[in-house]
């Protein structure tokens, strides 16, 4: 077989076609969803059951699916933010919190929630977690798989809450929606402003990079590979293949033989990828406005880097929190100022495509 | 003389209920059709919520399903109702759950009043219809549809190509001229009694029974047949997205329905509380009346079809990512590519910003760092001057440049000592000006304190990349507009190249250039290149520059071109 390239840059997307090496890559895909299936209901034994409210999950009900450690910051506003779009149940892993966001989740009257010491980085990176608890509950509902730290904005937020976004996705036969992780950072460095939890985040990360975004798509499962933004101008100008990645797959209209492949990067069966037009036209997306660098992060680059849990190869990235705990400034004089999803839309962070 | 409604209901009952009590509360009777798929209980309770209301009937239920006779037959049955209940309806408006009233229903009954013998149907003949999706437009009478379309997808499409195959067509009816049309209208009693209680009617619904979706089919249809005065066009507000699924009016639609003055809308989104409020509440009639206008909000509809189908040009995100020959341009506006300019002049950009009136950028592809216009660290959209960053995906780089500063035409020096990788991407967009200098790459290396062998060596290398950069620009596919000058042919005559190009960035300030870049001092270029060739090197993207001899310019002195009136 020749080389295939690592990812199509702009303009040389080739058609989809039907060949003899494309079966047999459909194939191994399949294997690769049954075995990603097979270790979720493995870890399942991870779990430990805190709170299971789940039996007032109805029917069309939204359903948002995370893994946290130390989120108590930032999950009185995650939580209200998303029950105001629609979101019915959170369904949440806790991974050794020591801050209190057990104590603070048992309590929510719409979270069911597992507890678990396993190692975050054996799970792969919590996603086998997260794919057992969208088997076991997620079926035939819209999922919104996230992290703590992400706010989903899509067009219309504030008007046309979830349950009128799946319809509309329903109504164009799309049954998963994509959104571009924006980092949003503040003025000066970002230990300067204090946060109190509860507080709206990005009323103190209020920047963002408007126009630095590298699109590829990988050739194997026609996914997305979008990176850019502030990490990638501030901590990876020298070595940009290392940047994070930015496009998720957050809301699947889930199925149980769906599975996330590469954090919700990238999901399987790879037609669950295709949340954009090769044909010049737009498709409804939104935006995960990140939340990543409230003043908490210092503290915990320093933990992240000790624990080694992130990133396959937690070796190469230490340079990262080395420049994440010398409390940098991400701001710089090109940087736009958030005033609402009109701005990302007009700036094509997002699209609307055809739902007005 | 009052007016009617029929209402088709299938689910948010409870909206339904909202609506009929607002008309039966206004003294127009309303007959409610419930899908028979809709769960009892909810139907039943749609019943008990409107027992007070006397003029209000619940017609037998059918089911529904989408293209399928059963949306016909309910609505048959319910008109009849309709007709026969309520003696003094004159007006039969169909309507369904989804629907609401955009003005008070006493400005409709007016405006029916003014109009009593006229029927307001969409009603346009199968050959002039345009908005079909799908394809199936005469097909719709003269094949027959025994499969779902929703459940049995395959059946259905192999049957229609089986019946195309065979060339089997169903005969029309005498008489009947098949006419499309929205579904939702407004009919006078005279002609709704006409087409509910014609001789024909059996054989008319027979043959319906099995059109593919007779319910934007029949009453179009037959209405043709028995009303002196048709007006093809709906009272209800609808409108379409690209694949001919209706669009729901949210919220934030508030002010557009309003300056839509249509009398009715839909669909509505159930838990669009505002909307409900807003126009259902008693107090709704303050604003002036006028025709009915759903052209006023088309444009809204119209760009929507257009980005979803088209997107916009040059940008490439999350969910747009066109395949070639499919991005409606490649990038987003015009920009200029210069190769050898900034090499002959000695203050081409800040010259060429002035004169264009625009920002000029050096080198963005050179091997160092991105040279922004003014040095700049990072650029619009928070670009980063890094240079590893530009070359792990040029293309993106040069995209989302041109995206970022719509509006602000970009111009750039380009040279074979930068990063080639675009130079197709560039060459096949028809946004991209390439003005090259061939040659001009030379003069650096003639002023520069080197070694010669070096230069020597450095010289090949570019003239290599260069001439494949020419080469590259006279293939038949390059859709750029390119000019080339060699070195020579453009220090004779500076000023007509440079004119054109100013007026081409800036067509508007139709002047004459006042000022004139600098040009570098080339005495002694032409031994120069003569000494490349006595070391074996070939330099032949120059031009013709007399070894030895001094350059064409006026009297030996520093070129400095001035203009001649």
């Amino acid at each position: 077989m020749a080389a295939r390239p690592q990812a199509f840059p702009l303009g040389t997307l080739p058609a989809p076609g039907r060949s003899l090496p494309r079966l047999w890559q459909d194939w191994r895909l399949r294997l690769r969803r049954r075995i990603l299936i097979a270790r979720a209901i493995r870890k399942r034994r991870d779990l430990a059951r805190v709170a299971d409210r789940t039996g007032a999950i109805r029917r069309g009900d939204i359903l948002c699916c995370m893994v946290v450690r130390d989120e108590a910051m930032r999950l009185p506003h995650f939580l209200d933010h998303h029950r105001r779009l629609g979101v019915d149940h959170f369904l949440i892993v806790d991974n050794g919190s020591s801050d209190g966001t057990l104590a603070l989740l048992r309590d929510q009257p719409d979270v069911s929630l597992w507890q678990t010491g396993g190692s975050y980085k054996a799970s792969r990176f919590g996603l086998d977690w997260q794919n057992w608890l969208l088997l076991r509950y997620g079926r035939r509902h819209w999922c919104l798989t996230l992290d703590a730290d992400e706010l989903l904005v899509y067009p219309y937020h504030e008007t046309r809450p979830l349950p009128a976004l799946v319809r509309w996705l329903e109504s164009q036969g799309r049954d998963s929606f994509g959104a571009l992780m924006l980092d949003m950072y503040p003025e000066g460095p970002l230990s300067a402003q204090a946060y109190r939890p509860g507080e709206d985040p990005v009323g103190l990360l209020r920047w963002f990079d408007s126009g630095n975004y590298s699109v590829q798509v990988q050739p194997r499962m026609r996914n997305l590979w979008i990176q850019g933004g502030p990490r990638a101008r501030v901590f990876f100008g020298q070595d940009p293949r290392r940047a994070p990645t930015l496009n998720k797959i957050p809301l699947v209209k889930w199925h149980w033989r769906y599975a996330y492949f590469n954090s919700t990067h990238s999901a399987l069966p790879a037609r669950l990828n295709a949340v954009f037009d090769e044909t010049g036209g737009e498709v409804t997306s939104g935006v995960l406005l990140h939340t990543k660098f409230l003043p908490s992060i210092l503290a915990k680059s320093a933990e992240e880097k000790a624990r080694r849990q992130h990133f396959a190869d937690p070796a190469r990235y230490q340079d990262y929190y080395d420049g994440l705990i010398a409390d940098p400034v991400l701001h710089c004089a090109a940087a736009r100022e958030y005033t609402g999803w009109r701005q990302l839309e007009a700036l094509g962070l997002m699209s609307r495509g055809g739902w007005v | 003389m009052s007016l009617g409604f029929v209402m088709l209901c299938h689910t948010a009952l409870d909206r339904a209920a909202q609506v009929a009590r607002y008309w039966a509360s206004r003294d127009c009777p309303v007959v409610i059709h419930v899908d028979k798929r809709t769960p009892n209980d909810q139907a039943d309770r749609l019943r008990r919520d409107l027992a007070d209301l006397t003029n209000i009937r619940f017609s037998p239920r059918h089911a529904c399903e989408w293209g399928t006779w059963g949306i016909v037959a309910a609505t048959q049955e319910a008109a009849l109702m309709m007709l026969r209940d309520f003696a003094e309806v004159r007006h039969v408006f169909l309507a369904s759950g989804s629907c609401l009233p955009l003005r008070p229903v006493e400005e409709l009954r007016d405006y029916l009043d003014e109009r009593p013998r006229t029927d307001f149907i969409e009603s346009v003949t199968t050959s002039d219809v345009g908005w079909t999706i799908g394809g199936l437009n005469t097909e719709r009478f003269t094949l027959r549809f025994p499969f779902s379309w929703r459940k049995h997808r395959v059946l259905f499409d192999s049957y229609v190509t089986l019946q195309r195959r065979l060339g089997v067509r169903r005969s029309l009816p005498s008489g009947l001229v098949p006419h499309l049309g929205s579904q939702w209208w407004c009919l006078t009693r005279q002609t709704l009694s006409a087409i509910l209680e014609g001789p024909e009617r059996a054989e008319l619904d027979r043959f319906f029974r099995k059109v593919w979706i007779p319910d934007e089919s029949y009453f179009q249809s037959l209405v043709r047949m028995v009303s002196s005065s048709v007006e093809s066009r709906s009272l209800t507000l609808s409108k379409f997205d690209y694949q001919g699924k209706p669009h729901i009016f949210y919220d934030d639609h508030l002010q557009l329905l309003r300056r839509s003055d249509c009398f009715v809308a839909r669909k509505i989104w159930p838990q669009a509380d505002k909307l409900y409020q807003a126009f259902l509440s008693p107090d709704a009639a303050a604003q002036p009346r006028a025709e009915p206008n759903p052209g006023k909000i088309d444009r809204l509809f119209a760009k929507a079809i257009e980005r979803r189908t088209a997107g916009r040009a040059g940008l490439y995100m999350q969910s747009r990512f066109p395949n070639r020959d499919r991005e409606h341009g490649r990038t987003a506006a015009p920009f200029s590519v210069f190769e050898g300019f900034s090499e002959l002049f000695e203050n081409f950009e800040t010259w060429l910003g002035k004169a264009a009136g625009t920002r000029v950028h050096g080198h963005l592809f050179a091997p160092d760092r991105v040279h922004f216009a003014g040095g700049a660290e990072v650029y619009n959209g928070a670009l980063s001057d890094s240079a590893a960053l530009r070359d792990y995906n040029p293309r993106s780089f040069l995209t989302n440049l041109i995206w970022n500063t719509r509006g602000e035409r970009q111009c750039f020096q380009f040279g074979p000592d930068d990063n080639q990788k675009l130079t197709q991407f560039i060459a096949g967009d028809p946004h991209a000006q390439i003005s090259v200098i061939s040659g001009a790459f030379a003069i650096p290396l003639f002023q520069s304190n080197r070694n010669f062998g070096e230069i020597r060596a450095e010289a090949a290398r570019l003239q290599k990349i260069e001439s494949e950069f020419l080469q590259l620009l006279r293939s038949n596919w390059v859709k750029a507009r390119v000019r080339v000058w060699t070195l020579a042919e453009f220090i004779e005559s500076p000023m007509e190249p440079l004119q054109t190009i100013v007026d081409e960035i800036s067509p508007r300030s139709m002047r004459r250039l006042t000022e004139v870049p600098r040009m570098a001092d080339l005495a002694g270029f032409g031994q120069f290149l003569q000494n490349l060739r006595n070391q074996g090197m070939q330099p032949v993207l120059m031009g013709d520059f007399p070894a030895g001899a001094d350059l064409p310019a006026p009297g030996g002195r520093r070129a400095r071109p001035y203009l001649v009136k």
